[in-house]
Order: structure tokens, then C-alpha cells, then sequence
């Protein structure tokens, strides 16, 4: 217990109270996430009000294979890191470390994935600007710059994501957590389960505005 | 205070709910049910977030500090929402004013001739 003991900081009476702040903070944290997305969130709902039909056919070019594919990928990853956070706590280190890997694999699925479509969203030039597909509602534009700014920010969340879980399984595989002292897992699993939430959002109101 | 474990088997539970409300989404979406195809996605999108923060991100076995806490964001996103609303929803109520003129781009100019007090924009 020695080496459990030394991992409480000196602010704290006891390890449940820095795990509560430690919650606390990362929550904080959390909300300001919420805002910064929600901003755009925002500018998505006053334009989609303004012009529902050039959003709905805007919409139609989405690639909803992928969406769909993509969505599946992120909640099984949360899923995984769920899993995670459970071994923790259990003191199950070799699942700890292979849940947390399985989870960094499907966040790099979802990136190999988004990455592949916005290689056709390219080809099919739906990059808002001069040169935009022809055919299109002039605001449909305002719909492809909400979803490459919307997607491309979730997107460096995922690829910081697979950075914090990395730092993770190299702390996992090294023996630093037990049942005792497992909040870096804890508070990055918080961090991974937001990112999903994001996507859960960005599902429907990019991919299935208009598909019938 | 002990640490609550949420069981694998609900973990479980918990994903396939998740894939299951995806298909239903998926699904819905491809029927043309008029408005109830936003209203339904918006609810299940909520429903699966509901999910995760409850379930996978503990939130229902901790203390109500911590709801507070994770409560906060979403709050204050709805005030944001609801101002920011309460503005463009209302443009067109406000007497002299064409309605959602905000949508043509003629802010503030009206377009079209109107009653009231306000002088008209002379007719084409």
C-alpha cells in the first residue's frame, strides 16, 4: 500500500476526495467542451432554421455508409473503454492494458474511415467555395462548411484522444494503476465517452436530414 | 465514499442499446414522416447521450455535486441556444418588418411594402 499511498497529493485528506475533485475538474473541463462545440451547434440551428431545403439537399451528399459505419466504431470504442475503466478498477492490468489498446485501435479505425470519405467529399468537390460542386442551393455551401468545420474539429478530438490513451496503456503497461489509484484512467475515459457524445450529435444532423 | 462498479453484463447491455438505437435512427430516417423525422432523431440522439453519461460515464452513481457539475455545460449551451433564438425566431414579429427578413438578406431594410407607421420602400 506504500506505493498507493504516495499517489494521493498533499491537498487531499484521502484518495476518494482527489478522485471526486479529480471528477469535478475533468467535468469542468467538460463544459467548456460543450460550449466550444456548442457554438457551432449554434450557427447548425439558426441556419438550418434560415434554409431547411438547402440543408436537406445538402445533406443528400453526405456519404451515410461511412457515418453510419463510424458511428458504430465510436460507441463500441466507448464501449471498450468502459471496459477499461472497469478492469481498473478490478485490478485486471493485462485487461486494462488490451482494453485500452482495442479502444486506441477503433479510434484509429474512425480515422481511417473519416479519412477515406473526406477523400470523396473532395472528389465530389464539396469543399465549400469557388469552386463548389454546381447544382447545389448557393446556402448548401453553409452546410458543407458547418460539416467540415464540425467533423474536422471531432476529428482532432479523436486524434488528441489516441494520444491521451497512448500516454494510458504506457502508464497500464508499467504497473502505475490498481484498484486504488486508477483516476488517470477514470478522467481519460470521461474525455473519450465526450468525444462519442460529440459524434452521436453529428450523426443525425449531418448524415440524416433527407434520405428518403 | 466507495467506488461504484458498474457491471460488465450492464456495460454490455448499455452498447447494444446504443447499436440498437443507431439502426432505429438509421432506420426512421429513411421513411418520410414529415417533422417527426427531426423529432425523431433529436430524441434519440438525446436518448444515447443520456446513455453514456449515466451508464458508461458513472454519472448515476455519483454524488449530486457531480450532476451538477456534469449538468452545467449543457445548461449553459441551452441558454445560448434560447437567446440566440429568441432573436432570429422573432425578427419577423417585430412590427414594420417583413417577415424572417433576416432569411433574404435585407436585414434591416424592409423589402416589401408594410402597414404601420414605418414609410414604405418605394414600389417596383
Amino acid at each position: 500500500m506504500a506505493n498507493g499511498i504516495s499517489a494521493v497529493a498533499e491537498q487531499f485528506d484521502d484518495m476518494p476526495q482527489q478522485q471526486e475533485a479529480a471528477t469535478l475538474g475533468m467535468w469542468t473541463f467538460l463544459a467548456t467542451e460543450v460550449l466550444f462545440f456548442g457554438g457551432m451547434f449554434m450557427s447548425y440551428i439558426a441556419y438550418r432554421y434560415a434554409y431547411p431545403v438547402a440543408f436537406a439537399e445538402a445533406s443528400k451528399h453526405t456519404i451515410v455508409l461511412y457515418g453510419t459505419i463510424n458511428t458504430a466504431i465510436l460507441l463500441t470504442s466507448s464501449l471498450t473503454m468502459a471496459l477499461a475503466v472497469h478492469a481498473a478498477q478490478e485490478g485486471r492490468n493485462r485487461a486494462l492494458l488490451t482494453f485500452l489498446l482495442v479502444t486506441i485501435f477503433f479510434a484509429c479505425c474512425f480515422l481511417v474511415v473519416k479519412g477515406l470519405e473526406y477523400h470523396e467529399d473532395l472528389d465530389e468537390r464539396l469543399w465549400p467555395g469557388k469552386h463548389f460542386k454546381p447544382g447545389l442551393p448557393v446556402q448548401a455551401q453553409i452546410f458543407w462548411f458547418l460539416y467540415w468545420a464540425m467533423t474536422g474539429l471531432h476529428a482532432l478530438h479523436v486524434t488528441i484522444g489516441v494520444g491521451v490513451l497512448s500516454v494510458i496503456a504506457w502508464m497500464a503497461a508499467h504497473r502505475k494503476f490498481s484498484p486504488y489509484y486508477y483516476n488517470p484512467v477514470d478522467i481519460s475515459g470521461l474525455y473519450w465517452h465526450f468525444v462519442d457524445i460529440v459524434w452521436i450529435w453529428l450523426y443525425p444532423l449531418l448524415y440524416l436530414i433527407h434520405r428518403y | 465514499m466507495k467506488t461504484h462498479t458498474v457491471s460488465k453484463q450492464l456495460l454490455l447491455g448499455i452498447w447494444l442499446a446504443l447499436l440498437a438505437l443507431l439502426t432505429l435512427t438509421y432506420g426512421l430516417a429513411q421513411l418520410d414522416l414529415g417533422h417527426f423525422n427531426a423529432a425523431a432523431a433529436f430524441t434519440i440522439a438525446l436518448i444515447k447521450m443520456l446513455l453514456v453519461i449515466l451508464f458508461f460515464m458513472h454519472v448515476k452513481y455519483k454524488p449530486p455535486l457531480t450532476w451538477i457539475f456534469a449538468a452545467a455545460g449543457f445548461i449553459w449551451f441551452l441558454i445560448m441556444v434560447d437567446l440566440t433564438l429568441s432573436d432570429y425566431l422573432s425578427r419577423g414579429a417585430v412590427p414594420g418588418y417583413p417577415d424572417k427578413s433576416w432569411e433574404h438578406g435585407a436585414w434591416p431594410a424592409p423589402t416589401k411594402e408594410l402597414p404601420g407607421p414605418t414609410p414604405a420602400s418605394p414600389t417596383r
